[in-house]
């Protein structure tokens, strides 16, 4: 079993990203759980939201503390939150920012792989504002290789409509343009 | 043809209830059971039911709009969370008296206070005694599942009583996970339209919620009790049909790893998944420790859990309610009360544990069957706990 911690902010679709990672596995016959941290969210606030991803089904229904892989929509979370808490030595640190992995790596103080993508900056040029969520999507399947990205074309068609082309492009552009501190 | 979705467990179980084809739905938004009616209003204004949804301004008036509405023959739907179960609280037991088959799902949150939005069992803990069928739902298969049986339950002709169905609220409400979500088809074939003895209606009038005076009131009691108790036949009728149309089987207590347990533990709801985690990795260490999986809390299964916990030495009941001042939380002082005249019976201790939305995880079971480990030895001086409370 894989788990993956995403932080964002309030309205930058974190708990959607979060659905649209679950059920790319599910559309895939995998087993997943996609939820956020429960509560109440205020816009612009630090969040969180979670994925649990296997081959079998899934029984643990308590939060991660210890997940495999995190994911950063906003960079400046880097300086509020501790990102890499719980994270695994092994681990991966993927983070939507202009930085390099090495800046990263050594900001955070993270030992395992980094890596990172402009996707702010693909953000606005596919989708013309700043919502990283779908673009990090990209990036999170290209680290991870846990599910395939034609696999996520159902679910985001299903979500976004007209507007899931310049999604999926995001997200593809992503998943290319992602920059790794190792060899993944 | 039943299908694989992945979807939020609340919205999964609005489609659910939508194949049931309620005819009425009166619901008032409270976290964190929103996304069920929230879903199914969508569900009626896209066409997709030919329901009359109605907006009420509180949980009070969602009850009394489905009472009205199941007195005069519609199937009748509503769910809430909490305060506004509380706040239905002057309608539950009159809705059971007049044996109104209303399904309300509870998507289960802490009463205040201090207010808190999260997950635990003491909204429904509140309403134990109002004569209603109720039932717990571990995942969201069994959220969808329990839904449909939930109104063939409760519409038979036996039992013509309401069912709640609870599933934890946020641990299993705004989870997206994998299921199989029958077809029209399908629910069709398994349940019948609602076919009410007496309806409300102008050419044929009938009373229904009259006074009872002293000479009749025990005998009205008395009755509610036992088509209560009696339901269970049904239920586990409608169990069996559900295990021959859809293969999945449901039980009023689930016994999971029981061969040769000495310890076991009692889950209601969602904490059964996670204990399931914990029970499975002692057992490949060697230690005898098993689950109960407790579904069916009214009418209580009595005959299931006393053969359930035949053998077993330590039984560690998990409450997610307090009883305040009591004896222990209401699903230990149910258990320990039932087992009490039985001449083999396991010594009884009792785990509070995930009050408004504290974590569970894998470790605190895992110590929690440590802490019955040592109460095969040594018995422990409380009847119960609070787990993990701090500074204690």
């Amino acid at each position: 079993m894989v788990e993956i911690r995403w932080h964002g902010r309030g309205g930058q679709g974190a708990v959607t990203s979060v659905e649209m990672f679950a059920l790319t596995a599910i559309e895939e016959g995998k087993f997943a759980q996609g939820f956020p941290s429960f509560g109440p969210e205020r816009r612009g606030a630090p969040v969180a939201a979670f994925n649990r991803i296997d081959n079998k089904r899934i029984k643990v229904r308590s939060g991660i503390y210890k997940p495999d892989v995190v994911v950063v929509l906003d960079p400046s979370l880097m300086s509020t939150v501790n990102v890499i808490e719980g994270l695994k030595p092994d681990g991966i640190l993927i983070v939507n920012t202009v930085e390099s992995p090495a800046e990263v790596a050594k900001k955070t103080g993270f030992k395992g792989t980094v890596a990172t993508v402009d996707a702010a900056h693909i953000a606005r040029e596919e989708l013309g504002v700043p919502i990283t969520n779908t673009t990090m999507l990209g990036a999170l399947m290209r680290a991870t290789k846990l599910v395939k990205i034609e696999s996520a074309e159902t679910p985001l068609k299903n979500r976004f409509g007209r507007l899931a082309p310049r999604n999926i492009k995001a997200m593809t552009r992503a998943y290319n343009e992602l920059k790794f501190s190792k060899a993944a | 043809m039943s299908k694989r979705i992945g979807m939020e467990i609340a919205l999964a179980a609005a489609e659910a209830v939508a194949l049931c084809r309620p005819e009425v739905i009166a619901a008032y938004p409270i976290t964190p059971n929103t996304h069920i009616p929230e879903h199914l209003s969508d569900i009626v204004a896209d066409g997709r039911l030919d329901a009359e949804f109605i907006c009420v301004e509180s949980e009070h008036t969602a009850l009394s709009a489905c009472c009205g509405a199941s007195g005069a023959g519609a199937r009748a739907f509503t769910a809430t969370s909490s305060q506004g179960l509380a706040y239905m609280t002057e309608i539950i037991p009159i809705a059971s008296a007049m044996r109104l088959p209303i399904v309300m799902i509870i998507g289960n949150r802490a009463l205040s206070g201090p207010i808190n939005i999260w997950n635990d069992q003491s909204d429904v803990m509140y309403q134990r005694d109002a004569g209603w069928i109720s039932m717990f739902a571990n995942n969201g298969q069994e959220v969808i599942d329990m839904a449909i049986q939930s109104f063939k339950i409760a519409e038979h002709r036996d039992v013509m009583l309401p069912v709640n169905l609870n599933l934890d609220g946020f641990q299993l409400t705004h989870v997206v996970e994998p299921m199989e979500m029958p077809d029209q088809a399908e629910v069709d074939s398994f349940l019948p339209s609602f076919k009410p003895l007496a309806t409300l209606h102008p050419d044929k009038v009938v009373s229904m919620g009259t006074l009872g005076l002293p000479d009749i009131f025990n005998e009205s009691m008395k009755a509610k009790d036992e088509v209560l108790k009696n339901s269970r036949k049904v239920i586990l009728d409608v169990w069996k049909e559900w295990k021959q149309q859809f293969g999945r089987t449901y039980e009023p207590i689930e016994s999971c790893r029981m061969k040769g347990a000495e310890i076991a533990l009692v889950s209601m709801g969602s904490m059964g998944e996670t204990a399931e985690v914990a029970v499975d990795e002692l057992r490949k260490q060697g230690v005898p420790v098993g689950l109960l999986k407790l579904r069916l809390w009214r009418p209580f299964p009595f005959q299931d859990l006393k053969k359930a916990v035949k053998g077993v030495k330590v039984l560690v009941v998990l409450d997610r309610a307090v009883s305040f001042g009591g004896p222990g939380g209401p699903a230990f002082s149910e258990v320990r009360s039932a087992l009490y005249n039985e001449p083999d019976k396991p010594f009884v201790m009792n785990e509070i544990i995930g009050l408004g939305g504290r974590d569970v995880r894998v470790e605190d079971f895992v110590e929690i069957i440590g802490k019955a480990q040592k109460a095969l030895k040594t018995k422990p001086k409380e009847d119960y706990e609070i787990y993990g409370v701090r500074g204690s």
